[in-house]
């Protein structure tokens, strides 16, 4: 089994290959975030922490234990969601402007404690060993991927799917209603940055040297920006959003050195022309309908 | 001691107050956090070092300049960027403005490169004044003196002028204001042409003071501004200022006592403690919000 996806794997290209984990690492990262922001309403501008805390744990773990990469991750993605809970039981009282300036502060402050923390060389980073799996990564990165899809799916018809949504529309009709807000908005947090854990998890095994400089605010913004591009609370959207954003500066690479100036140009444009992201108000299950003719097109 | 680290925070502070001003009142216009302010600070900081390095002017120019040009590209930058986004969500508005800082920034990290480049020497004759056990520098006298000069300027705009009238009108609501026959589009360029002359002031400052002008000097001066912005409550002009000396002497404090690793977490854990034990900032007004 092992040999067969390993071959499987070996006949990508390698450069392909990368692209395609980059996108799957960035799909998981996108619905923790999407959860957060675009199912429950709560700006978040410090994802990226979670992820460089789940990187961070993820490779300790590998080096300390002999876990293997399933329960590596499965370890990881708690402890981040208990970091995260514990930081959302104070912040999240905060609404608005205010929430997303004091997790973009919270950010920069577990960026410079892993940059002076001691068990993780500091500033110089960590080389991540391999992951103990028989399974290649960027098979595993798209399961876990495949996994995040199901679960945000699944999450987001639920009865707490539908609680989040309501917090996002009216957090005070929503109180009114009998729905615990506070609980509702921890645990949405937590399940975010769950995801985001994980998806550090895999970015540190894939790449195999993480440094705290790269869970900066861009790479917040980076994972705001797919969310926001592919549709606000939209599964298909955040996917989409994900694979566009992760992969534009690779496809941009021909014009090497102005790449990242048509980056932040093409967010503006799409910004502009498309304000409520790629997918925002469009029903696919609607269009699927529409387009095999079992329902008429609505007016308007 | 405490005199010397108090002139050096002063100095600092009143340059994060200056960029924290133009967040402050973009923000309470039209409620977007203007991302790519801390990038208007940094291309205000190349255009004032060209100014002086090719042109050989005086700071004080340098400074005018470096003002006149952000006006230009504030307003241009809402215009493209920020006016069609108006009637949408925040948060694309938000995006948007993180696109043109990432354009911006890459587009300085072409054109000047990407190492920090100084002012020539003697752009700024630097004279130690002794006051007491503290060594206070011209420069620093130059910086806290035309900060104040341009806050007490911007405090003479808000409030006696026409201009500033419409624009505390529009940021206390916005559609009444049009209907009242306010150009609300003129007082939204208005604001940024200021706001952004006060950050290219700052970053002229900033490039003098630690004599090192970068394409990525605008990130972090950005976010510490708007820190201050929000500590002192966005959306208030004197909040603004109360947050960004407040920022500036604390950091400087933090360094001086030893904890200089830990310089950029300084400002945000204030930030993070003042926002949980008031959740508006020093000077914002309590949010009622209506059921």
């Amino acid at each position: 089994m092992a040999d067969f996806l390993n071959s499987l794997v070996g006949s990508i290209d390698p450069y392909m290959l990368q692209i395609l984990v980059n996108v799957g690492i960035a799909i998981v990262l996108a619905l923790g975030l999407n959860v957060i922001t675009g199912l429950t309403g709560q700006l978040s501008l410090g994802h990226a922490a979670f992820m460089s805390i789940g990187a961070f744990t993820s490779a300790m773990v590998t080096i300390k234990t002999g876990l293997p990469f399933f329960a590596n991750l499965a370890v990881t993605g708690v402890v981040t969601a208990i970091v995260a809970a514990i930081i959302g039981f104070p912040i999240l009282r905060l609404t608005g402007d205010y929430l997303a300036i004091c997790t973009l502060g919270f950010a920069e402050i577990v960026k410079v404690f892993f940059l002076n923390f001691e068990p993780t060389n500091k500033a110089l980073g960590l080389t991540v060993p391999p992951a103990k799996t028989a399974i290649p990564m960027p098979i595993y990165v798209w399961v876990v991927a495949i996994l995040a899809i199901v679960l945000v799916t699944f999450v987001q018809s639920s009865r707490f799917g539908r609680a989040l949504k309501a917090i996002r529309e009216d957090e005070i009709a929503a109180d009114a209603m009998g729905i615990n807000t506070a609980r509702y908005k921890i645990q949405a947090f937590a399940l975010g940055s769950f995801m985001a854990g994980i998806g550090g998890g895999l970015y540190a095994h894939f790449l195999s040297y993480i440094n705290p400089s790269d869970f900066g605010f861009l790479k917040s913004v980076d994972i705001l920006s797919m969310v926001v591009l592919g549709g606000l609370g939209s599964v298909p959207g955040s996917v989409i959003g994900a694979s566009v954003l992760a992969s534009a500066p690779e496809f941009l690479r021909f014009m090497s050195q102005y790449r990242m100036l048509v980056y932040g140009a093409l967010l503006v444009f799409l910004m502009v022309f498309r304000p409520n992201g790629l997918l925002g108000g469009v029903n696919l299950t609607d269009l699927l309908l529409r387009a095999i003719g079992k329902k008429p097109a609505s007016k308007g | 001691m405490f005199l010397q680290q108090l002139v050096n925070g002063v100095a600092l502070g009143s340059v994060y107050a200056l960029i924290a001003l133009g967040y402050t009142m973009v923000y309470g216009i039209i409620t977007l956090i203007n991302f790519a302010h801390g990038e208007i600070f940094m291309v205000g900081a190349f255009v004032g070092l060209l100014l002086v390095a090719a042109f050989k002017v005086n700071v004080f120019v340098a400074i005018i300049g470096a003002m006149i040009f952000c006006m230009v590209m504030g307003v241009v930058i809402e215009l493209i960027a920020y006016r069609p986004l108006r009637k949408s969500s925040r948060l694309s508005a938000l995006i948007s403005a993180i696109g043109v800082s990432i354009f911006l920034s890459s587009l300085a990290l072409m054109v000047f490169g990407a190492d920090a480049k100084g002012f020539p020497d003697g752009a700024f004759p630097v004279r130690q004044i002794k006051v007491g056990s503290a060594d206070i520098s011209t420069l620093q006298l130059l910086i806290i003196g035309v900060s104040a000069a341009l806050m007490m300027g911007l405090e003479f705009i808000v409030q006696k002028t026409k201009i500033g009238k419409a624009m505390r009108a529009t940021s206390e609501d916005y559609n009444t204001s049009a209907l009242m026959g306010i150009n609300v589009n003129r007082v939204i360029s208005f604001t940024f042409a200021l706001g952004s002359a006060l950050a290219a002031a700052g970053g002229v400052l900033v490039g003098v003071l630690f004599n090192a002008v970068s394409f990525n000097m605008g990130l972090m001066a950005g976010l510490k501004a708007f820190a201050a912005a929000v500590l002192g409550g966005i959306g208030s002009i004197p909040g603004a200022m109360l947050g960004g000396l407040l920022l500036g002497v604390s950091e400087v404090f933090g360094v001086a006592i030893g904890y200089s690793s830990y310089r950029d977490a300084i400002a945000f854990t204030i930030l993070v403690l003042v926002l949980l034990v008031k959740p508006t900032g020093l000077l914002g007004q309590k949010i009622t919000k209506k059921v």
